[in-house]
């Protein structure tokens, strides 16, 4: 995997590699080449003759801001307003838009979107300052360093003009290598907390065009009748009844032989023909394992020595320093497959332009994913495809697979026609719920030992579940010694100092197929470690937040947490709640950023539960666009929340029993009454934020519900409201 | 069978089978695509439009059962007194995430202020219930319809 971080030198490579496959990209004679006002000053930097700067977003738009936070480091830097600037989605490309931590793959995840462009898009907006200074100032005769841009109006006090006015100018310039980069004393922008979302407006008046949206004309609707178990096969269909259905086209088994494709005029059509059609499916090869004995698989292996020894310890010596400790917290816990759900439903839309390029339209998470495999498919060099990043609805990991699943049917799809007409593919939400890549099946069992004075001596810790990451294409990359590290984040390189921690992991059967999913291994992860040291707080008699800061006692990584943890109780007024009330905390590290929760809740068992308020601390470091970080705190933690509650997906025989949302119930308006978040100062580079609040949800309510006077234990299996928990 | 459609003030003619949901009549057949498809059972309220000024789901709601009523949408609720109310409080507060919910969010909160132009916040909590948000922006929307009721008093 290559990173470059390194400022020298990246515009340069970028502007060398990519101009193949941008047209009118290359910044020098970008001008001749697009023959309009519309220059490109880089690739991360679009300035019209009115003197309106485009940002060029590389990371799809689900929700989580990079529209906006992207398009924030270009304003600061140029030196605009946010009413002077807009954004537009790149094209894919891996060599100019890849995300630097991804190698040479453009794509969206890990909660990488700020971290990876913080230093890339700041650099492209001051070297298009300098280019627009440096031509003013010729043509000024002044010299460079008494110019600034504020406002988008180059000025040195006296002379004033608009950007706009040197824009071809600008283009013909050397793109500067090290441009100088504002001091944080010159920030308007980073870490305004006015700055409003650049797609809100769109949002909220029916404007925005996601991809479900894609209107083409001419177009085909596919709608695709799944085996119902993985590894099923079309044996043979009856199309006779979908031929009623007017608008209804065609039925062809897809080449893969996991479905039939239905083609209609439109979506209603495809949907009613696709009801209406016969399959018979061969299941010689078909999974028909149940939930039941995908937990059994689980269990047996937590009750055996775990295959990989995670953290070098001793295992025997830990394990003997926890049966001679003087107590001894012991728990077994188990997490259920989750689907993501995200509100669009998956689809993508596919047509051949008359040159015979292939066209994707598509809220494409990981852009170089399709790009790949419709070079496979179309038998096509990369030049001949293109992608059209359109905004998705929701994805939490879903519209990213390593074998780019809903495309790739698309492209088989559209294959199998005459490509006269576009297809446009659409999964309705059973497809969504049951069409696997699951948040797999997890279990942890641990052990934790502590001395006379309530001190930890041991933490023997198993976890065994499905692999992510192995039999995928991100397996060399991912997988090191056998260990996929995604099952075991968050344990393994947790900034406690627990001593003595053993820390062991079994891979298990994939029954279905696995996925990332919202904070990937931390939504198990986080839960175990945060309940387990609740319960090791209770057996050592002392307070929760005390006893954690006891293990957080270094500097850099322990420090940040113990700091997020100690605001997060202050601002909750921890200890001190109202009567009838308890609290829970939690507080976790995940992609580079620090979050911890204080979960209060209401009522009883009886009754029934009620979340009053979650308080959140957050520190990612510099906090780009403050209230973008707050709504994914506060939506992350309603991922985890809900999900925690109420979610699971199970199988009968090899076959999702859940279906749509009464059975996959989501998290209602209703379900929390209130959340506050806190953002820690900080000077840090910027860390993740879309997946970092979901993490200490679930435990931090756990922790909280056990603080109940009627509810003395600890949930250790999800969802809560399957095991014994019942939410008013 | 042929309907006329009266839809944000026009009527349109329409060639649909009986059965028919409206979602895909206004999505597909009018190309009107602000209004959202999400789960095609009533169940997540992303499809919410109003028939003669109340809220329902879409997805639901049959084309041979809607040829007298007013249909409205929110490409129309810019030119609502209450829908411009409940944008612009959407817009102060930055509600929206990914944005696909948010049609139906708006075009639901707009019935609930249209019935009670001060909710409380269990009020809201109870009306908005059916409506999912999978972002989960409910704090922003129940202090999105807070103010706009507000602006609406003002």
């Amino acid at each position: 995997m290559t990173v470059n971080l390194s400022r020298r030198g990246f515009l340069k490579s970028a502007a060398a590699a990519g101009a193949a496959l941008y047209i009118g990209a290359n910044a020098k004679g970008a001008m001749a080449a697009s023959g309009s006002a519309d220059a490109m000053l880089n690739h991360f930097v679009k300035i019209g003759a009115d003197g309106k700067a485009i940002a060029m977003v590389k990371h799809v738009e689900f929700g989580q801001g990079p529209a906006t936070g992207l398009t924030t480091l270009i304003a600061e830097e140029l030196g605009v307003t946010m009413d002077q600037i807009t954004y537009e989605f790149a094209p894919s490309n891996p060599e100019v838009y890849n995300n630097l931590f991804f190698g040479p793959f453009q794509g969206t995840g890990g909660s990488t979107a700020m971290a990876n462009s913080w230093m890339q898009y700041r650099t492209a907006g001051a070297a298009a300052r300098e280019m627009l200074i440096n031509a003013a100032a010729k043509e000024w005769g002044v010299d460079a360093s008494s110019l600034d841009i504020v406002d988008g109006m180059i000025t040195d006090g006296g002379n004033s003009a608009s950007m706009g006015d040197f824009v071809a100018a600008a283009a013909e310039m050397e793109v500067p290598a090290e441009p100088r980069l504002r001091d944080q004393s010159e920030w308007k922008l980073i870490g305004n907390t006015q700055t409003r979302r650049l797609d809100s407006p769109i949002k909220v008046n029916g404007q925005a065009y996601f991809a479900m949206d894609v209107q083409l004309d001419n177009q085909m609707v596919v709608m695709v009748r799944r085996t119902p178990q993985k590894g099923g096969v079309v044996a043979s269909f009856d199309d006779s009844a979908s031929k009623e259905v007017k608008g209804f086209i065609m039925a062809q088994a897809l080449p893969t032989g996991h479905g039939v494709a239905v083609y209609a005029e439109n979506t209603w059509a495809a949907m009613q023909a696709r009801e209406a059609l016969k399959v018979v499916w061969d299941m010689s090869a078909a999974e028909t394992r149940s939930s039941s004995e995908i937990k059994d698989e689980i269990m047996a292996a937590l009750a055996t020595e775990p295959t990989y020894n995670v953290n070098k310890a001793e295992r025997a010596a830990v394990k003997s320093n926890v049966e001679a400790a003087a107590q001894v917290v012991e728990r077994t816990f188990y997490f259920p497959l989750l689907a993501h759900a995200p509100m669009e439903p998956l689809n993508c839309t596919i047509e051949q332009t008359t040159e015979g390029k292939i066209v994707l339209h598509d809220g494409a998470q990981m852009p170089t994913g399709p790009h790949m495999a419709y070079q496979q498919i179309f038998e096509l060099p990369a030049d001949m495809i293109e992608v059209n990043s359109l905004l998705a609805g929701g994805s939490f990991g879903r519209r990213a697979t390593p074998d780019a699943d809903y495309q790739v049917e698309a492209g088989l799809a559209f294959i199998m026609t005459d490509r006269s007409r576009p297809v446009k593919l659409v999964w309705d939400r059973e497809d969504d719920v049951r069409g696997g890549y699951y948040r797999p099946a997890v279990g942890h069992k641990v052990r934790v030992g502590l001395d006379d004075n309530g001190t930890i001596v041991g933490w023997d810790h198993q976890v065994a579940g499905q692999s992510i990451m192995k039999g995928t294409a991100f397996e060399a990359m991912a997988v090191i010694d056998g260990i996929d590290h995604s099952t075991v984040e968050g344990i393994a390189d947790s900034p406690y100092s627990i001593p003595g921690q053993a820390l062991g992991l079994t891979d298990t059967e994939k029954a279905t197929s696995v996925l990332w999913w919202r904070s990937v291994g931390h939504t198990h992860t986080a839960y175990v470690m945060e309940v387990m040291m609740d319960l090791a707080a209770k057996a050592a008699g002392q307070d929760p937040v005390g006893f954690r800061l006891s293990y957080l006692t270094g500097e850099g990584d322990a420090a940040r947490k113990a700091g997020v943890l100690k605001l997060a109780a202050e601002k909750a007024n921890w200890g001190n709640v109202p009567e009838g009330r308890t609290q829970g905390i939690a507080v976790h590290k995940s992609f580079g950023s620090y979050v911890a929760e204080v979960v209060e809740v209401s009522g009883n068992n009886d009754d029934g539960i009620v979340i009053e308020k979650v308080t959140a601390a957050v520190d990612c470091g510099i906090a780009v666009n403050p209230d973008t970080v707050i709504a994914q705190i506060e939506g992350g933690i309603g991922y985890g929340i809900g999900h925690a509650m109420r979610d699971q997906i199970t199988l009968d025989g090899g076959a999702v029993e859940q279906a749509n949302f009464p059975d996959y119930e989501p998290l209602r308006i209703s379900d929390i009454k209130a959340i506050e978040t806190h953002i820690v100062a900080s000077a840090e580079a910027p860390s993740g934020v879309g997946e970092p609040g979901t993490p200490p949800s679930a435990p931090a309510l756990a922790n909280a519900i056990a603080a109940l006077p009627d509810n003395p234990e600890h949930v250790v299996e999800l969802p809560m409201s399957e095991n014994g928990v019942y939410f008013a | 069978m042929a309907i006329s459609l009266k839809l944000n003030g026009k009527t349109h003619q329409v060639e649909a089978e009986p059965g028919t949901p409206l979602l895909w009549v206004i999505r597909d057949e009018l190309k009107l695509t602000g209004t959202k498809f999400g789960c095609g059972i009533a169940s997540c309220g992303a499809c919410t439009v109003h028939l003669n000024g109340e809220p329902v789901r879409s997805c639901q709601t049959f084309i041979e059962d809607v040829a007298d009523a007013e249909i409205t949408t929110i490409e129309k609720m810019e030119e609502d007194k209450v829908g411009a109310a409940v944008q612009q409080a959407w817009l102060e507060l930055d509600v929206v995430q990914c944005g696909y919910c948010q049609s139906g969010q708006i075009m639901n909160a707009v019935g609930l202020l249209r019935e009670n132009a001060k909710p409380t916040a269990d009020e809201i909590d109870e009306y908005m219930y059916g409506n999912a948000c999978r972002c989960a922006t409910y704090q922003r929307i129940r202090a999105g319809v807070k103010r706009a009721a507000e602006i609406l008093e003002a």
